[in-house]
């Protein structure tokens, strides 16, 4: 048999441990981010040719845009550098930059208008993506606009969610509306609106459990929160907003599929951009499915919640 | 949908007929399909790259097999590459020679680092051990209340230890690991499972504290604790990881979803260790050593068969499956009314186009995928329909519907008399079938029961 580049893993033998170690080095060097890499493809190309070009696709692709939107974007910029001569790297970045925002700034879906309080934002997604977390972030946002918050703690299956999120609650000085672990997640979604509608509360940030797209049953569930939502406020979730984590692969597109089949998604939080992963998953669904980001985590802390901005997170998936 | 990777290379492969062999040409258009799909599963793109011109070395200087195809071949020569970067024999444990072992959990924020606590502690138990839990997340709001609710639930000891409220920071953080080391000792726990605040690779801050944790307990075991879903960025963070704390090894955390998996093989790649367990469910014994061959099928598109076999396990009754299986293969055959129930056991599995696109298209169900796409999931809600619309003597004797009677089945289902002619004569075909297999071998014996859900165990 032909020795493997990656030798016969066994670890017994020091001989291919260290071709694993080799391995692992040649890696690291050429491993480099989006911005670094374009920094050499346009020192390479004065002119944009099609190995530029190339090179530009599989450094899209390593932002996590997937194969088929760097195709897309690459194919455009092909169309463009025919058309009329495309003369350094910093136009092509620019025509670059330009791309990814129109793709993101596709949806011009006005934030709904509320008839009356409260306004319901449902915050829904796989686990460990930042559901809570960006809930509290969300109620001191509001909070810090002047509105009143109530948070609703429907995720009453993971061990101590309730008690996560109570300490957000006391962070940013919101109430929360709970029930016991092991509740059911539309009653205490109905005594919150309640609540809210008695009170006129500005806005209801529902917490729900994190969920694998793939259990029908559990999606369900989310459905049939919206269907409680509705009996008490008719125009209720008013943003269903799916939380996402950056360094979320190519599975990000699928789980945008079903859960807006199931939730109605209207947006969409980018988590954890702090990181080094650039979340270069949100353009291949806002490609696909026109859905807007909403708002970008950069951090734990009770302020690291940004307004989405389309031009500064091109900029970033381009930048080094 | 997408096809999975064989269907793209038996298109790269059309002009190649039979045992045409593989030439720098014609292996063009499939090593751009391979390299797609990996990308797809979320390989890294520098582990891909590698990969591809590793495959083509090797398909270019195989020697002619000549039962394989081109396709066969190619697929071949893919799989074991992976199969061979994921490794065999993962799920090795260290243990110390003088207890406690010490097993030090990290990882990204939000990976399942608490879960997977739980998890191996429940798996530790079952194996005859002992461990002790303790939680030095003192960050993250209320993630040692987590681990103390998992810990009760799977009636595992832990260390709750003393905040004081003492601030959180590194100084806290070690008080609390060496105490609970003391406890277990004392308390005779011969393993102590160190969950600690998920943390950025770039966070120097947590990063000095987890390595000096490291310091402190002298861990044997490391274990780096990634989401199944996660992209491009796997090699960044695990390759952090391994360089400050040298992992042992990793946990693949939420592999119930359909997420492919690729980061498996990133960061196998970039840390040399070998992916241990794998997270199937979010209960604490959806745990499992890691399996490269059902990874290596996934990234592929291969199929899940053994995923299949789990779901049907999880959500059919076992006993109905058991009785039909054995009416069917015996002498009486199986009635309309066994029918019915069976369809309305497969229905609990999941639409048909789902339980379809886990089959995989190699093997005994070549083209059972492609067919996912053109199911058409109304026909079994006739079906069933047309049975209901039977009388429980109809169901159970079916040689007494007549003409008169199938009019009337057909009127009450909202059918034709054809539909209804059609599936009577369907039935009536697999009755005997399945009634031949019943007098075969044991090979068709089992490929029948794992298919009624019948699991030989
Ligand atoms: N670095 C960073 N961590 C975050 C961010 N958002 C959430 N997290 C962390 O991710 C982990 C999971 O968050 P959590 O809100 O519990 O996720 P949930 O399961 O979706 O509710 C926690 O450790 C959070 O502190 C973010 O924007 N940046
Ligand atoms: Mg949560």
């Amino acid at each position: 048999m032909i020795q493997t580049l990656f030798g016969s893993l066994n670890e017994e033998d020091p001989q291919s441990l260290s071709i694993l170690d080799r391995m692992r080095k040649a890696v690291s060097r050429t491993r480099d981010n989006l911005g670094e890499h374009l920094d050499n493809v346009l020192a390479m190309a004065r002119a944009i040719d099609e190995t530029a070009l190339e090179e530009l696709e599989m450094t899209l692709i390593a932002s996590d845009l997937g194969v088929a939107t760097a195709t897309e974007i690459t194919a455009n910029l092909r169309e463009h550098a025919k058309r009329q001569q495309i003369r350094d790297g910093a136009e092509l970045r620019e025509l670059l930059k330009d791309q990814i925002r129109a793709i993101l700034d596709q949806n011009t879906r006005k934030p709904v208008v509320v008839s009356a309080p409260p306004e319901v934002i449902m915050m829904v997604g796989v686990n460990g993506t930042g559901k809570t977390t960006t809930s509290g972030k969300l109620a001191a946002w509001y909070r810090a606009r002047g509105k009143t918050a109530l948070l609703c703690a429907a995720d009453t299956f993971r061990a101590a969610a309730i008690e996560q999120l109570e300490v957000w609650g006391q962070r940013s000085g919101v109430e929360m509306i709970r029930t016991k672990q092991g509740g059911d997640p539309s009653a205490v979604l109905f005594d919150a609106l309640q609540a809210a509608k008695t009170r006129q509360t500005d806005v209801v940030i529902v917490d729900t459990a994190g969920r694998l797209h793939t259990k029908t049953g559990l999606m369900a569930e989310l459905d049939k929160m919206r269907r409680t939502a509705q009996r008490i406020i008719p125009d209720a979730p008013h943003e269903v907003l799916l939380v996402l984590d950056a360094t979320t692969g190519q599975n990000g597109l699928q789980q945008a599929r079903l859960f807006t089949e199931s939730a109605g998604v209207t947006g969409i939080v980018l988590t954890k951009l702090d990181g080094t992963a650039k979340g270069g998953i949100a353009v291949a669904i806002a490609r696909e499915m026109q859905l807007p980001v909403r708002f970008a985590g950069i951090g734990e802390g009770l302020n690291d919640l940004l307004p989405f901005d389309s031009e500064a997170f091109a900029r970033s998936l381009l930048e080094a | 949908m997408f096809e999975n990777l064989s269907e793209k290379l038996q298109r790269a492969f059309k002009n190649l007929r039979g045992q045409g062999s593989l030439t720098e040409e014609n292996m063009q258009e499939a090593l751009r399909e391979i390299r797609v799909a990996l990308l797809e599963a979320d390989v890294n793109l520098n582990v891909v790259k590698e990969l591809v011109e590793h495959i083509r070395a090797r398909a270019l200087g195989q020697e002619v097999m000549t039962s394989l195809s081109p396709t066969e071949q190619v697929i071949k020569i893919v799989r074991d590459e992976l199969v061979t970067i994921l490794g065999k024999d993962t799920a090795r444990f260290q243990f110390a020679s003088r207890p406690p072992t010490v097993i030090l959990m990290a990882g990204l924020q939000g990976s399942g680092k608490t879960t997977t606590a739980g998890k191996l502690a429940a798996w530790l138990q079952k194996g005859g051990h002992r461990p002790m839990l303790v939680s030095v997340d003192v960050y993250r709001p209320a993630a040692r209340e987590q681990l103390r609710v998992v810990a009760q639930s799977i009636k595992a000891n832990i260390y709750e230890g003393d905040t004081k409220s003492e601030t959180a920071g590194t100084a806290l953080v070690e008080r609390l690991a060496r105490e609970a080391r003391r406890e277990a000792v004392i308390t005779g726990c011969d393993t102590l499972i160190v969950d600690t605040a998920g943390r950025l690779h770039i966070d120097s801050e947590l990063m000095d504290e987890i390595a000096k944790l490291k310091a402190l307990l002298s861990p044997q075991e490391i274990l780096f604790v990634a989401d199944a879903m996660t992209g491009q960025d796997a090699v960044r963070s695990a390759e952090a990881f391994h360089q400050r704390l040298a992992l042992t090894g990793t946990v693949l955390t939420k592999m119930d979803g359909d997420a492919r998996g690729g980061a498996a093989l990133s960061i196998r790649h970039v840390t040399g260790q070998p992916v241990k367990f794998m997270g199937t469910g979010e209960k604490p014994d959806a745990f499992e050593p890691f399996h490269p061959d059902r990874v290596v099928g996934r990234i592929l598109g291969m199929g899940d068969i053994m995923s299949l076999i789990e779901r049907a396990e999880d959500k059919l009754d076992k006993r109905k499956s058991e009785e039909f299986a054995r009416k069917a293969l015996s002498g009486d055959g199986f009635s309309l009314e066994d029918f019915r129930d069976q369809l309305r056991q497969i229905k609990k599995l999941g639409s048909m186009e789902s339980i379809l696109k886990m089959l995989p298209s190699v093997g005994p169900f070549a083209g059972m995928q492609q067919m996912a796409g053109q199911v058409d999931e109304k026909q079994f809600n006739r079906v069933e329909a047309i049975i209901n619309s039977m009388t429980p003597k109809e169901r159970n004797h079916h040689e007494i519907i007549s003409g008169s009677r199938r009019k009337r089945i057909a009127a009450g289902s909202g059918t034709t008399v054809q539909e209804v002619n059609q599936l009577l004569r369907q039935y009536a075909q697999m009755r005997k079938m399945f009634k031949g297999i019943g007098k075969g071998g044991l090979l068709q014996r089992r490929a029948m029961g794992m298919l009624t859900g019948m699991k030989g165990r």
